[in-house]
């Protein structure tokens, strides 16, 4: 079953010579990106604090990276790499199409019930 | 996936899954069935958490003054703990995906290692999050509650290098509790279903008088203002707030009460983060589960570890939610 792995990331900028030599690599570059979210969560640049599409670059920054993770984990822990492109693509748009749906309808629910809290109808400050 | 095939006596089934479908065995295809369904169900938690801040997006409390505490040590380290949490659950997971590797290989001690190793990366990551619960009920500094639910917290103007710097002070720390009459009412001592909770050690008119008694102390509301810190108010405003608005002191957090800012923060927080620790934990019993079938040999004989490759499934899918809570309630 090990000539069966897929052992290329980053679209076959590393091939790994072996599945565990790959986990290993995944683990690394896991570590690296953890490593970037903390230091920019402790530090917090003045620099990304400006707004980007409505949030700040610096939230953009965070969630970028954790798809980056999610993908990485997916991909190499839970084997997807090697699945065949029908379970994989099962699995991966479902979630995506739903989730991407949900977030849009109820983020911009409650921005519309922050405005209407912010132009006073309710009053929140006593 | 030859050497993981499973041989049993549902083979050549359609609906036993003997043909494959997907090029998956049927244990697998159901266990992503169950992933894809559980990673829905936390999408819509943390969708929701996302609803109620976007609601409060002005007055949200900050991750990195709330969750500032690493065991054994004083002092003000935000984001350290959790980020080490977020390792533990990552390198748990490699081991998991070492383990299922040596499965494939039919290595039946090397299996054995490291799922052992998985099992106390989840029992240390399930223990860090106890810890990190009984850190945010406890509390820390205090708070005093409007009547409108807003939470006011104080502290004084610092010089640090030069420039003012707004440093929190514990409520204890400038309050003097009065002597009260008020007993707290317990069941023995009244009508048998009907009681109290334990009452705040320091009443709104405690709070006055010791700000009245410190000129340095002053208090901050929850608004985020333009360099998004929390807006600090002049010792005038501050006195006048508590005394017109004051409700209760509130320490610490639960489902009622949140000193550190709106309630919906603390109730997200023990749903979610809650959610997700009920989830490492039952992983970690899965866990040991099939450490004891692999010890038995039980794999050995059936002649495929394809079982701890559908644990390590579930257990690498655990590690994915956290990424994503690690993200929304500490990062962003």
């Amino acid at each position: 079953m090990a000539e069966a792995h897929k052992l290329e990331i980053l679209r076959g900028l590393i091939k790994f010579k072996s599945n565990t030599s790959k986990i290993w690599g995944v683990l690394i570059l896991l570590t690296i990106i953890t490593l970037v979210e903390v230091v920019l969560g402790i530090y917090k640049p003045e620099a990304l604090k400006a707004k980007l599409l409505g949030m700040k670059a610096l939230n953009w920054i965070f969630i970028i990276l954790t798809i980056v993770k999610a993908y990485y984990i997916t991909w190499d822990f839970m084997h997807m790499r090697d699945e065949t492109a029908s379970l994989r693509r099962m699995v991966v748009w479902t979630a995506v199409f739903l989730i991407c749906y949900l977030v849009f309808i109820l983020l911009q629910e409650g921005g519309y019930i922050q405005r209407i809290y912010e132009s006073g109808f309710i009053k929140r400050d006593f | 996936m030859d050497t993981t095939a499973v041989s049993t006596d549902t083979e050549g089934k359609t609906w036993g899954g003997g043909n494959k479908p997907l090029g998956a065995s049927y244990g697998k295809l159901m266990m992503w069935f169950f992933i894809v369904s559980d990673a829905l169900t936390f999408s819509g938690f943390l969708v929701a958490y996302g609803f109620s801040r976007f609601k409060f997006i002005d007055s949200w409390p900050i991750a990195d003054e709330v969750f500032t505490h690493v065991p054994f040590f004083h002092g003000n380290y935000p984001m350290i703990y959790v980020a080490f949490m977020t390792f533990v659950l990552i390198m748990s997971s490699v081991t998991m995906v070492l383990a299922v590797d040596a499965g494939h290989h039919m290595k039946k001690n090397k299996v054995i290692w490291y799922m052992f190793l998985t099992i106390i990366g989840g029992a240390i990551f399930v223990g860090s999050q106890a810890w990190e619960w009984a850190t945010f009920i406890k509390g820390d500094y205090s708070a005093v509650q409007t009547n409108g639910g807003n939470i006011i917290q104080f502290g004084e103007y610092v010089d640090v290098d030069g420039e003012q710097k707004f440093k929190r002070v514990a409520v204890a720390d400038f309050t003097i509790a009065s002597a009260s009459e008020r007993i707290r009412h317990e069941s023995e001592n009244g009508i048998w279903y009907s009681d109290e909770k334990a009452l705040p050690e320091f009443t709104v008119d405690d709070v006055v008088k010791g700000l009245q008694a410190n000129s340095n102390i002053v208090a901050r509301t929850q608004i985020i203002n333009a360099e998004g810190e929390k807006t600090v108010m002049s010792r005038a405003e501050s006195i006048d707030m508590i005394k017109n608005n004051g409700k209760q002191v509130v320490s610490g957090a639960n489902l009622v009460i949140n000193e550190y800012g709106t309630n919906l923060f603390a109730d997200f927080f023990f749903f979610i983060t809650g959610f997700h620790g009920f989830h490492v934990f039952s992983g970690v019993v899965i866990n040991i589960i099939i450490f004891f079938n692999v010890i038995l040999g039980t794999y050995e004989r059936r002649g495929s570890y394809e079982m701890v490759e559908k644990v390590g499934l579930y257990w690498h899918f655990v590690d994915l939610v956290w990424v994503f809570v690690f993200t929304f309630f500490y990062l962003v």
